[in-house]
């Protein structure tokens, strides 16, 4: 398709994906601008000046609940599904390069576990701890139920990169007598590392949002999507709005970090630190 | 047998040279732990399923049988919760309401879902451009649910931009009242909110694709519409599907953009297990639950037998 001239299709179909865009990132940059309202100002356009004023009520009122806690616990708990779905995907995804028994029922049990409503992933959870007369929390149950969700996500981005993998490194390092464990840390390892990176964010970004699936198995003390959903019943300001934003920027300063490193890698990698690229 | 599925999908039917090589060098060196090898990688994987997936359903079977009141839940065997779900008219209500959400918003998201995809993957000619355009495309992903519904009550509500601007314009007299809390709104955030879970398995069957394959139909006198009817179509249902299977299985268990767009006014079966749930109603809620997952068992498995999903891995 290469030069030729763009046609009509062309300039509706830009037109259709311009309105895609506008549909998605409208309402996002509206509770951004009103979260900027000023003190007299409520949930709708027009604004009443500009201010700082409900990012300060934030941190100041105490009357909206335990949002740092929350906010800490959300984030301590990304980072432990985190580091699991890296570990437990990329192990897996290393098991599923080779044949081996009931690998289909696994393939099978994780496509279910994806499938599962959240809801339904919640209740079985909390009621499997309310039966064992255990007591449910957000490190122990909430981090059982994230991780039904990133896992099988991790797996098969896992598949994805595998699959493109390119098996002749792995013999080259093994003619050059190379172990198995020095052709995995030497080789392999550092090939699917911005992919492991890719892996992670993942899974961080869908714990730290995860509502549906920490309802039931949060115990006694919220996480962070919990807090805002209580929130949304109780709380009628812009404070709302200023959460939305700064929960929102603290993602995207998570992509950018995320995005950084994986820039690292390949940097490092074409100054010929490490092999592939 | 999914595993050689899986790793050897792209590679099916031809031979391979380096495999054959590292099967029989494996086979010279390999001693015991290569061949347990694969076990003990796939384990860690296999436990947390095993016990966070399969034992918490098998509670909610159990407890989809067991008694309650008004505090506790009694260890029992009473067939009387599924009988709530069947006998009641509310549930059967609540279920075809589910399906409605499910069937409007599945076929809103696969229509926008193809056309970005296909503009992405075939319309955008530099790469570069197509990854900041994808990129943009999830970004908003990566906001919670929760304020991307909030996000729409400056747009939507009685004070919001959409009536303001009618009202300023004199289009209409009165602020609608349909637009924020109703089924409108119900279906145009979950839009919102999961088109992404389309626009991404859709664009990434695209982009794989041999583009000589649309060249050879134009060569041979296909039109820009059929090329996509019989060509782009058909390579890309894989792709299509899984969007499906995300869409549906989110929709049907859906429960906070139910409750909040709705504003309590409709219903959803994952809002009526919340409900439940929140009157500790447990054995109630796992039985609707029990019926629900086997509902989205079902359909997915329907899409399952029309599209082999798994070649796309």
């Amino acid at each position: 398709m290469q030069g030729e001239k763009r046609g009509l299709s062309f300039w509706i179909l830009a037109g259709f994906f311009g309105l895609f865009v506008l549909f998605l990132y409208g309402p996002l940059s509206a509770i951004f601008i009103l979260s900027f309202q000023g003190p007299g100002g409520g949930l709708t356009f027009p604004m009443q000046g500009a201010s700082l004023n409900w990012f300060r009520e934030l941190f100041v009122a105490q009357a909206v609940g335990d949002l740092g806690g929350s906010f800490g616990r959300s984030i301590t708990l990304g980072l432990m599904v985190m580091a699991v779905t890296v570990l437990v995907s990329l192990l897996a995804g290393l098991a599923f390069r080779r044949p081996f028994w009931g690998s289909a029922f696994l393939f099978y049990l994780t496509v279910a576990s994806l499938i599962v409503p959240s809801i339904l992933m919640s209740l079985g959870i909390g009621l499997m701890f309310n039966v064992m007369g255990i007591r449910a929390a957000w490190w122990s149950s909430a981090f059982a139920a994230h991780l039904t969700w990133t896992l099988p996500f991790g797996l098969l981005i896992m598949f994805a990169v595998f699959n493109r993998f390119n098996r002749s490194y792995e013999e080259a390092a093994r003619d050059l007598g190379a172990t198995p464990w020095q052709t995995f840390r030497y080789v392999v390892l550092p090939l699917v590392l911005p992919s492991l990176i890719g892996v992670g964010l993942f899974g961080f970004s869908l714990s730290y949002d995860e509502f549906a699936r920490t309802l039931m198995t949060a115990g006694s003390f919220n996480t962070l999507p919990l807090e805002i959903y209580g929130m949304t019943t109780n709380v009628t300001s812009p404070i709302l709005y200023a959460l939305g934003t700064l929960t929102t920027v603290f993602s995207l300063l998570i992509v950018l970090g995320a995005l950084f490193a994986i820039g690292a890698v390949r940097r490092r990698r074409s100054r010929g630190l490490l092999p592939g690229g | 047998m999914s595993a050689s599925i899986v790793t050897e999908g792209r590679a099916a039917g031809a031979i391979d040279p380096a495999r054959a090589v590292t099967k029989r060098r494996r086979a010279e060196i390999g001693g015991p732990l290569t061949v347990l090898a694969p076990y003990l990688q796939a384990a860690p994987l296999f436990l947390i399923l095993l016990a966070f997936l399969v034992v918490p359903i098998a509670t909610i079977v159990m407890v989809s049988f067991w008694d309650y009141d008004s505090v506790m839940i009694y260890p029992d065997f009473v067939t009387f919760n599924y009988g709530e779900v069947f006998g009641s008219w509310v549930t059967w209500r609540t279920y075809l309401n589910t399906f409605k959400f499910t069937v409007i918003v599945w076929a809103l998201t696969v229509t926008i879902g193809f056309w970005v995809a296909y503009f992405l993957a075939f319309h955008v000619r530099s790469a570069a451009v197509q990854m900041i355009l994808f990129i943009v495309c999830t970004i908003p992903f990566l906001t919670s649910n929760i304020i991307r519904m909030i996000s729409w009550i400056p747009f939507l509500g009685r004070n919001g931009i959409i009536n303001s601007a009618l009202v300023g314009a004199g289009i209409i007299e009165q602020p609608l009242e349909f637009l924020l809390f109703s089924d409108f709104a119900v279906v145009l955030a979950m839009v919102h909110l999961y088109t992404l879970f389309m626009v991404v398995p859709i664009f990434n069957t695209m982009m794989r694709i041999d583009r000589a394959l649309i060249e050879a139909a134009r060569d041979a006198g296909a039109s820009g519409w059929q090329i996509i009817t019989n060509v782009i179509i058909p390579l890309a249902k894989p792709g299509i599907a899984i969007g499906s299977i995300f869409v549906v299985t989110l929709v049907m268990g859906d429960f906070t953009t139910v409750r909040f767009m709705s504003g309590g006014q409709s219903a959803s079966v994952g809002l009526l297990m919340a409900n439940q749930m929140s009157l500790l109603q447990y054995p109630a809620a796992a039985a609707n639950a029990v019926v629900l997952l086997a509902i989205v068992l079902l359909v997915v498995g329907g899409i399952m037998r029309i599209v082999n999903i798994r070649q796309e891995l």
